[in-house]
């Protein structure tokens, strides 16, 4: 029982003085709202970003079309040719015939178109169908094959599609640069707010260290004052992150701004997140107050 | 068997000074001692040795089986709650009432607070002052400070109390009962005392045993001794 009594009474000690320092607690509180803020947007862009390209990337596919009077031998040589590329992930060859029969089944007015023609006759091309791995290198890989001989035309997902995916890739990038710088600051912030406690209370630490308080309970308040921050702290980015993404989901159609890029449905993505956000708050005061502890509370 | 054991103990301090110089000390339980001579003679260093709040630079220093020299810093709580320390300046917490600057300690080692207010209501008791429980410490004399800090050291009945100079900010008439006080702990709880003073009136009218000290070495040592550092210096 008296471990669980003194885990409490820390906690209420902690709790007391985030209150009894309120004006330095609001500044830490301010950087980390902000600092999670930013967190919760870099969370939810990247997120989104990986997911839709994913989406994108999940029927990659480049349709490669062989030049009409292309001989078997040389259908072979351009499968192989296509094997050997990096980006490429699978291919199947499609013939014309194969072609032909696909388009009946699939719908009637192709059907009907088809049946018009001619016993025998064929208009369509042979075709690979390429997956590719990577959508950034798309542009890239398609020109390679289109150089290829006797490949006519490859079609691919727009160019504006691929162009969005990077932009967004570079964003995210500097997105998760800034979070990190973020943490550190806020980090440090706290440890600040801390040492600014450990001092304020320095006469009590002497008095308690004198009279046989042991460490870990002279400690312990600080480090939970340290994570109330960062849990307090997370609370308003929470809300807002969980208001704000149904909101902007709604508002852009569940799309980030092209029909090809699908964004995550809100729920339980808004609460993971949120759950994150929690986490690294919490995570980060007790950092920042385990550190300032280390540092100032020499004992 | 002694309760406390000085062992060819030095204190040099960074500065060089030396204010503990191969001092040699047996104290029994329940023994009451004087440490005194002038000041910077080294009393409270020597004090402060006993809990730890210097390490000796050479020698050994053993306080109820424990080796203090040797004491980690994250154990040292464990030998200070065998030792109750009185000081001059009292080091009460201005914002807590005389029962919690009390209570606070027993509060710090997760005790549950039925088993906190008998032992603090007790120990107030001892002090005499079980009437102002709710006061503030701004609002108690020196002597009635000086009290609630005594009661503080014995609020966990240590088996030694630790005074350096308790008297020393106090007047003859106050600084007469709070050595009464002293005196009570060490008959009724069979607390060991030692006590660190310039007071000759009290070391004289005591008749305890007495430890002299000059340039931190020790130049006397006698049973129901008096003041008399002049006629050994
Ligand atoms: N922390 C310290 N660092 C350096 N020197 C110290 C320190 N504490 C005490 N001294 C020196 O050690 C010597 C003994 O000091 P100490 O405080 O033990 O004397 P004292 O007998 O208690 O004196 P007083 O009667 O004035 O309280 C003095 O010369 C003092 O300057
Ligand atoms: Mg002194």
């Amino acid at each position: 029982m008296r471990p669980l009594r003194i885990l409490f009474r820390s906690i209420s000690s902690a709790f007391k003085s985030v209150f009894r320092n309120l004006s330095l607690s609001i500044a830490s509180l301010t950087c980390i709202i902000i600092t999670l803020m930013i967190v919760s947007i870099a969370i939810i862009f990247s997120s989104n970003v990986n997911y839709s390209t994913k989406e994108i990337e999940k029927d990659l596919e480049m349709v490669v079309f062989v030049k009409s009077e292309t001989t078997e031998e040389k259908v072979k040589e351009i499968e192989s040719n296509l094997q050997v590329l990096p980006n490429v992930e699978q291919i199947s060859y499609v013939d014309k015939e194969t072609a032909k029969e696909d388009m009946k089944k699939e719908n009637d007015t192709y059907k009907k178109i088809i049946e018009g023609w001619e016993e025998g006759e064929n208009p369509l091309d042979s075709y690979f169908i390429v997956k590719v791995k990577n959508i950034e290198d798309m542009s890239e890989t398609a020109a390679t094959i289109k150089n290829l001989e006797g490949v006519d035309t490859v079609n691919y997902v727009e160019d504006l599609v691929e162009k969005m995916v990077s932009t967004f890739q570079i964003i995210r990038n500097v997105l998760i640069v800034t979070v990190v710088a973020l943490i550190f600051v806020t980090a440090f912030l706290i440890s600040n707010t801390i040492k600014i406690t450990i001092y304020s209370r320095r006469n009590e630490i002497d008095i308690m260290r004198l009279v046989g308080t042991s460490n870990t309970v002279i400690k312990l308040p600080f480090i939970f004052e340290g994570l109330f921050l960062g849990a307090f702290g997370s609370i308003l980015p929470i809300l807002v992150t969980i208001y704000s993404y149904v909101f902007l989901y709604d508002k852009l159609g569940g799309v980030l701004f092209h029909p090809l890029l699908p964004m995550m449905q809100p729920y339980n993505f808004v609460f993971k997140v949120g759950l994150i956000l929690l986490a690294i708050g919490s995570v980060v005061g007790m950092f920042g107050s385990y550190k300032a502890v280390r540092k100032y509370l020499k004992i | 068997m002694s309760f406390i054991e000085l062992k060819n103990v030095y204190k040099v301090y960074k500065n060089g000074i030396t204010a503990v110089a191969d001092v040699n000390i047996n104290i029994k339980k329940g023994d009451f001692v004087f440490i005194i001579g002038q000041t910077a003679c080294g009393k409270s260093s020597l004090i402060k040795l006993l809990y730890r709040e210097e390490r000796p630079t050479k020698g050994q220093v053993i306080v109820g089986g424990i080796n203090v020299a040797k004491l980690k810093n994250n154990r040292v709580y464990k030998l200070r709650r065998k030792i109750g320390i009185v000081f001059q300046d009292y080091k009460l917490l201005p914002k807590l009432t005389v029962y919690e600057n009390v209570a606070f300690v027993l509060d710090s080692y997760g005790y549950k607070e039925s088993e906190i207010k008998p032992k603090v209501i007790d120990a107030l008791t001892r002090v005499g002052l079980k009437e102002k429980l709710r006061s503030f410490p701004n609002e108690l004399s020196g002597g009635e400070q000086q009290r609630v800090c005594i009661a503080r050291a014995i609020v966990n009945k240590p088996k030694v109390l630790v005074c350096d100079e308790p008297t020393g900010n106090l007047d003859a008439t106050t600084s007469k009962e709070i050595m009464k006080v002293i005196d009570s702990i060490n008959k009724e709880l069979g607390t060991t005392i030692i006590m660190a003073t310039h007071d000759q009136d009290i070391v004289n009218r005591m008749k305890k045993r007495v430890i002299a000290l000059k340039d931190g070495m020790l130049i006397g040592d006698w049973e129901k001794g008096s003041y008399k550092l002049d006629e050994t210096a």
